[in-house]
């Protein structure tokens, strides 16, 4: 239960920090992908069902404002929940390696099925150009952002997983 | 037997294969849904609104505060000069203004004279603060803080700064998003304000980063659009009020086809720094379909 409240209360600290603080604070072109490090972590940390759900609540969160259609990235958020928690077996809290790995090819997945979906299959053919202008810089500015936010992740997650366990016995 | 097995003692869990598939369905279902109607919007809309809307508006009111006093200790020593430069402009323009009130009262007279109604003079405009950008990287769409409740709907046109920013795009109670001309997804009717000539201006987001706007199928086959030219939006696009200004022609090439022109113009609005717009709350005149 605890859980569950903290990490909606994560997600929509996420959510706001990404559209509401970033872009009156820092003038960049590019802005890190919030969202994909939260349903990311929380796959690999968590179980396949923990980074689907978190993948859902992020994705609609984000159709709901700012997506053309209702539900495409809550699927692609989905799914990029559900292949990180493949991972959950070989996580370990020391590691950070691949944690930033993950989250990166998340990250530059989800650039390249957004690419697909929404340019390329509207006649938007100049890949190299979206690539190098939008997909590569958001994985860079990501990744640089799951230096910072990815200890707080995982440090909240420890000290639930140690409270929950106290509360056990 | 049934593969979700329940021991004793032991927590339900659904196993993900389960899960994936469901929220698959459920997705999808979401997505046919909301191609097929727009039933969904609104509900979605309202509650999700009334949840965020009151933290995007307060992070948006402390940083503009923040800014305000920052750019306050920095401005002052411009202001002074500043003052100067405008008590000049001040005189001149005052001058110049008696001229044309003088010119408005022949045109008064004139257009007493042709019978023509001032149809397009004032729209009825409402102030709004952006609150919350795209949080993709994709798009280039904002919401602000107005909504429904205060009179606005979907398809406003939304200006700053005297000239065409985009329109609301879809809209909740108490916010609404407005969708960038310079959006990749955007479109509008243009024409030129000189010869009227009509053409496309698409948003893209290669222009975005340039800070221009493509434009094309412009017909203009005696070449009098040049650079430096006003395009306004025209007189047959079906969201967008006629003559608000759209930018200024940069470049003009000839397309393959020498029929059609395309180039590039400069935005009359600053995209990178807008916090505050205007919604015009009338609306384009539609044929009702029967």
């Amino acid at each position: 239960m605890l859980s569950v409240l903290s990490t909606g209360i994560l997600i929509l600290l996420l959510y706001l920090l990404q559209t509401a603080v970033f872009p009156a604070a820092l003038p960049l072109h590019v802005y890190p992908n919030l969202l994909i490090i939260i349903t990311a972590s929380k796959g690999f940390m968590k179980g396949e069902n923990a980074g689907m759900l978190v993948g859902f609540t992020c994705g609609l969160l984000y159709d709901i404002f700012f997506g053309g259609v209702v539900g495409f990235h809550a699927l692609l958020f989905v799914y990029i929940g559900f292949l990180n928690g493949k991972f959950s077996q070989v996580f370990y809290p020391e590691d950070i390696k691949l944690p930033l790995a993950l989250i990166t090819v998340s990250d530059l997945t989800s650039g390249l099925l957004s690419y697909v979906f929404l340019f390329l299959l509207w006649g938007k053919l100049d890949f190299p150009y979206y690539f190098l202008h939008v997909i590569f810089p958001e994985m860079v500015v990501t990744l640089v952002a799951t230096l910072a936010f990815y200890p707080l992740i995982l440090k909240i997650n420890e000290a639930i997983r140690v409270w929950e366990r106290k509360r056990e016995y | 037997m049934s593969p979700i097995v329940k021991r004793k003692g032991e927590k339900f869990t659904l196993p993900s294969k389960y899960l994936l598939f469901i929220l698959t369905i459920l997705c999808t279902a979401l997505m046919l849904f909301t191609f097929a109607t727009n039933l969904l919007d609104k509900p979605l809309g309202s509650i999700v609104g009334y949840a965020l809307i009151p933290f995007e508006k307060g992070i948006g009111e402390a940083g503009s505060w923040l800014s305000g006093r920052k750019d306050q200790l920095a401005q002052i020593k411009t202001l002074l000069e500043e003052n100067q430069n405008l008590k000049e402009q001040v005189a001149l323009l005052t001058e110049e203004n008696t001229l044309l009130q003088q010119d408005k009262y022949e045109l008064n007279k004139l257009r007493q004279l042709f019978e023509l109604d001032e149809q397009y003079e004032e729209y009825h405009k409402v102030g709004a603060r952006i609150i919350s950008r795209d949080s993709g990287n994709w798009y280039s769409a904002f919401i602000i803080d107005k909504g429904t409740e205060h009179g606005l709907q979907e398809d406003m046109n939304v200006i700053a700064g005297g000239g065409l920013v985009g329109r609301i795009s879809s809209v909740g109670p108490n916010w609404a998003r407005v969708t960038a001309i310079i959006s990749d997804n955007a479109n509008v009717s243009g024409m030129t304000l000189a010869t009227e000539d009509n053409l496309i201006v698409s948003g893209s987001l290669k222009g975005m980063n340039e800070g221009v706007i493509y434009f094309s199928k412009l017909v203009d086959s005696k070449g009098a659009v040049q650079a430096g030219d006003k395009i306004v939006t025209s007189d047959i696009s079906d969201k967008f009020l006629p003559g608000i200004l759209i930018g200024y022609v940069l470049t003009v090439t000839n397309d393959n086809n020498n029929l059609t022109k395309s180039g590039t113009l400069i935005p009359a609005v600053d995209f990178e720094h807008l916090s505050e717009v205007l919604v015009i709350t009338d609306q384009k005149q539609t044929i009702e379909e029967k």
